[in-house]
């Protein structure tokens, strides 16, 4: 016979002050638990979004990013006459995006210090292999022009990036005449203006970035990465899936942050679930009379044992909910730091999977499991008796 | 009998219940100081920083090049006693987990600039002779055991193709703020290969370190630097040491605010276990303070008596977490590729920090039993079942 | 003048929004040297009053004086320092302190005197002969008997001499022998060591050891 949760209930209730400061523990726990996951989960999403399934982009082989990387005019080419290459059923063009990538300085609003920003010289094409990007005011650059349109995380955050204002790459100046957003990916945080002209900006006419493109069958990928190992023209460059690209720049920071953050919430779990080993010990101690009574009554050892552990988890997932609510108000901040991998500022936001969910009040459901488990095997074994008899 | 012993039985009377509060402590306290030792890892390199040296970079990016001929242009510059530079090489050394500092930087100047850095004269001799010589710092020459006259592959990957250097001269540092983990080759060794693979990227430097004879001349050396060079295809920026290294901690400012964020929510945590416990023992000595009241006790005796228990449980679990970060400060340099945090040692603000959260917490949540044992009335707490 | 005045002595406590009298216009005085037993049936104010007498509350109306200092006027910290050197107090339920020894407990009023280490031993020494209790000095009290825990809580009473002896229920809590010996011991102090003895009780044989009894019922003395 199990003893009703009434009881359980009404038990934590006796003393609220105690279970209020372990339930203000584990909330604390749990929230900077979940806090550190959306993080990570926010970073990745940022950055892996940003890759289009179908795209594979190009790089010079050693190069980490298109920041490092230098593909030639004449080896552009080259690639995108490989018979693999989607073509545009209109023009007869292959689909692919030839960009130059390079930073430039930006004050920041916030901190009145000087953040980089990515420039990225595109075509109209860009566009075309990036539907989820989209000029929402002002209009799109022209070609041929020293225009530019930046991107909605460029324009909210730096100064001298709104609509009508100007900025400057390597010396020449840009007028800002749109403003794009694509969804939270990281080309929000990105300026884009014709390639050729930012080329000529930066003296490296002879040299794109990197060359994205898509594929005439996306399913052949490994066969087109295996025929750039063999062409003796195109040994030089590597190609990789762009949401793999994408993912590679985030993974460093993404690591880092969930084993940084992971490390030391579990590890101050530790204080916490001692929190609540304690407050479960002392409510045994104090209960011992009532103990003997249910026992006296007929209720068995486990039911006990069940009751006190059940006592523990309630406490928890209380915890455990309201850090998780808590946490889930951090989705309003938005967090600017610089991505290891490239030295670039990115802004990520806080967000909240339903895995981060499930997987906080798990860990709030281990901590009232662990915490309470010792002081309800405490409670099952006392002696009926001696149980009455303590005052 | 004084009251101190009053105090001392008084804590061993819950054994478990204060063992427990005692662990809890210890293991809050340890995290903080790793954590805070982590956060300070990161600043190692301001602290490192010589107020006699600037940093002269890339106005855009330190990841841009400057060309080589600034070098004469900055040694004219009034104020300027030496001019020396480096490039990032970076590659790969065996895998790619191996990450220390590998430069490429002029032998003839750079460790004048780098007094810190103290070399054997005839190892600096023989590095300087051999074009594709080397030097380590001693902690990475320990760690993969490499000795003078061995060969190091490295894959490079921002300067493609394979490279061998030979070490040729291991340095050891001055004292312990000093990065022990680079490796340092020549420039020339570096311009040459580029002049036959990559002509457009030979001539090209990183940075330069600017020494200047007068450190309170700084801001005007700078301004006179990045004057020289403005509106040219690469504009300077230069700067002391100190703030080039400050400006990489604060490029990851948030997530060094994150940690110290984090610290708090540990004393947050700390905090609250102890007061829970100190809530639980003081309701059950209710009616023992009246007692005590009783006999003359004043408000003085019974606020010594709780705070004391309160201090006497936070300061040993101070104490222990004290001893606890320690060894694992230790475990986690031994796992982390050294080069990536040269300097991950406890500093003594560390300690002082945790002792002070020790001490405050103790108070703090006593604050609150305190009141209680003290705002009520004598009669009321004889009535008190225990 | 009597050693205790009780002038006029009202007191009533709150309980939510009612107010509930306890004692109402109660006056006594209590000359140097008596045993004074008061009895009454539960709720009668008996308690109070004691409490009162031996400053450990403050009535809501009316005057205490003790040796012609007006208690009642005092402040926290004044009183306190009165209590501590002018009355004992016995509990009902001893009230020793459980991690202390019978040495350490008897000696617990006397770590507010300035005496140095040796004198407060041969006061606690003689309390605890007093008592009869001396060979079990490094006793604790969990290893002492209800009889014996009352004892060294009398002696605990007795180690700053204070003129007065305040007892609750003394021995309400003890088997019929041990509450005989307490009895004894009590009657002893106001005999042999002259100490005035203000002691509530619903034992009628623990009233025979007094010397003047009064009732009391609800709130007011009746005899």
């Amino acid at each position: 016979m199990a003893i009703p949760f009434t009881y359980t209930l009404r038990s934590l209730f006796t003393r609220k002050l105690t279970v209020a400061l372990t339930i203000l523990g584990i909330a604390l726990v749990v929230f900077v638990f979940a806090a550190v996951l959306m993080l990570a989960y926010g970073v990745e999403k940022t950055l892996k979004s940003t890759g289009y399934t179908e795209n594979v982009i190009a790089l010079r082989k050693g190069s980490e990013n298109e920041l490092t990387s230098g593909v030639d005019r004449d080896l552009a080419n080259t690639l995108l006459a490989l018979p693999h290459i989607a073509k545009d059923p209109a023009t007869g063009r292959p689909v692919a995006t030839k960009e130059v990538v390079t930073i430039i300085n930006l004050l920041k609003f916030s901190s009145n210090d000087m953040g980089n920003v990515t420039v990225r010289g595109v075509n109209q094409e860009a566009m075309l292999m990036r539907p989820v990007v989209k000029v929402v005011d002002g209009k799109m650059f022209s070609e041929g022009s020293h225009e530019v349109i930046v991107g909605r995380n460029i324009q909210k955050r730096f100064q001298g990036a709104q609509l009508g204002q100007s900025i400057k790459i390597s010396g020449d100046s840009w007028t800002i005449v749109g403003v794009f957003e694509s969804g939270g990916t990281g080309f929000e945080s990105e300026i884009w203006g014709d390639v050729e002209l930012v080329m000529g900006s930066l003296n490296r006419l002879g040299a794109f970035s990197s060359v994205t493109m898509r594929l005439q069958d996306n399913n052949a990928f490994e066969d087109f990465k295996a025929t750039l190992e063999t062409d003796n023209r195109l040994q030089t460059l590597k190609v990789e899936r762009e949401q793999e690209y994408y993912d590679r720049q985030s993974r460093f920071m993404a690591i880092f942050i969930r084993i940084l953050g992971l490390v030391i919430t579990i590890g101050f779990s530790a204080g916490a679930v001692i929190g609540a080993m304690i407050t479960m010990y002392a409510a045994v101690a104090n209960r011992t009379v009532e103990i003997g009574t249910l026992r006296a009554l007929g209720f068995r050892r486990r039911s006990i044992m069940f009751a006190f552990l059940m006592e523990s988890v309630l406490l928890a997932t209380i915890g455990g909910v309201m850090g998780l609510v808590i946490a889930s108000g951090l989705q309003f901040f938005t967090i600017s730091t610089m991505n290891f991998g490239t030295f670039v500022e990115l802004a990520f936001n806080f967000s909240l999977s339903p895995e981060i969910s499930i997987y906080s009040l798990l860990f709030s459901l281990a901590m009232g499991l662990v915490g309470g488990f010792l002081p309800a095997a405490r409670a099952a074994r006392l002696d009926i008796l001696s149980a009455l008899r303590a005052s | 009998m004084k009251i101190i012993k009053l105090i001392f039985k008084n804590v061993l009377r819950h054994k478990l219940r204060n063992a427990l509060t005692v662990l809890g402590i210890a293991i809050a306290i340890m995290f903080f100081g790793v954590l805070r030792t982590v956060v300070d890892a990161w600043y190692a390199g301001v602290d490192a920083s010589a107020n006699n040296r600037l940093i002269t970079r890339h106005a855009v990016s330190f990841i841009f090049t400057l060309p080589y001929s600034y070098k004469e242009q900055i040694l004219r510059i009034p104020g300027v006693s030496g001019v020396t530079f480096a490039n990032w090489f970076g590659g790969v050394y065996i895998k790619p987990e191996n990450f220390f500092a590998r430069m490429a930087i002029e032998p003839d100047t750079y460790l004048d600039a780098y007094p810190e850095f103290l070399v054997e004269k005839d190892q600096l001799e023989a590095f300087k002779k051999e074009r594709n010589a080397c030097i380590l710092g001693e902690k990475i020459a320990n760690q993969f055991n490499l000795k003078i006259g061995d060969i190091m592959p490295i894959e490079g990957d921002i300067y493609p193709g394979s490279w061998e250097f030979v070490v040729r001269a291991v340095y050891k540092p001055r004292d312990e703020k000093t990065d022990a983990t680079q490796m340092l080759f020549h420039w020339q060794y570096l311009d040459e290969r580029m002049r036959q693979d990559s002509p457009s990227r030979a001539g090209q430097i990183g940075w330069y370190v600017v020494t200047i004879k007068d450190p309170s001349n700084a801001a005007s050396v700078s301004t006179s630097i990045d004057a020289l060079f403005k509106n040219s295809p690469a504009e300077t920026k230069s700067e002391t040491e100190a703030a080039f290294q400050q400006s990489f901690v604060s490029m990851s400012g948030a997530i060094v605010t994150a940690m110290n964020f984090i610290s708090f929510v540990i004393v947050g945590i700390i905090l609250l276990v102890l007061a829970n416990t100190m809530v639980m023992t003081a309701r059950e000595r209710i009616r023992e303070y009246a007692v005590l009241k009783t006999i003359g006790f004043t408000r003085g005796h019974l606020i010594t008596l709780i705070a004391g228990e309160s201090l006497t449980i936070s300061l040993t679990g101070g104490m222990l977490g004290l001893s606890l970060i320690f060894p694992t400060v230790d475990g986690i340099a031994a796992n982390i590729p050294s080069g990536m945090f040269p300097i991950f040692k406890v500093t003594p603000t560390t300690v002082v920090l945790a002792s002070l959260t020790a001490i405050v917490v103790g108070v703090v949540a006593a604050v609150f039993p305190v009141w209680r044992a003290t705002s009520l009335r004598i009669v009321e707490g004889l009535r008190q079942v225990a | 003048m009597s050693l205790i005045e009780v002038k006029n002595v009202s007191k009533s406590y709150r309980r939510d929004t009612q107010t509930i009298p306890v004692l109402s216009n109660i006056s006594l005085s209590i000359p140097e040297g008596q045993f004074l037993a008061l009895m009454g049936p539960s709720g009668s104010g008996k308690t109070t009053l004691l409490n009162l007498i031996a400053g450990i509350d403050k009535p809501s109306s009316g005057q205490v004086q003790v040796e012609g200092v007006e208690i009642t006027s005092l402040s926290e910290s004044a009183l306190s320092q009165w209590r501590s050197h002018n009355v004992g107090f016995v509990f009902q339920f001893y009230n020793l302190l459980p991690v202390l020894t019978a040495f350490e407990n008897v000696e617990l009023p006397l770590l507010l005197t300035k005496l140095n280490k040796s004198e407060k031993r041969q006061h606690v020494e003689m309390a605890l002969k007093v008592v009869g209790l001396a060979e079990r000095m490094g006793h604790y009290p969990r290893q002492l008997s209800g009889g014996q825990e009352q004892r060294v809580a009398i002696a605990r009473a007795i180690v700053t001499d204070p003129k007065i002896i305040v007892a609750d229920e003394p021995t309400g809590d003890l088997d019929k022998n041990s509450a005989a010996e307490i009895m004894v011991l009590l009657d002893r102090l106001n005999k042999e060591f002259k100490k005035t003895v203000v002691m509530v009780t619903h034992d009628p044989r623990a009233a025979e050891k007094a010397n003047k009894v009064m009732h009391l019922d609800k709130g007011e003395l009746t005899s």
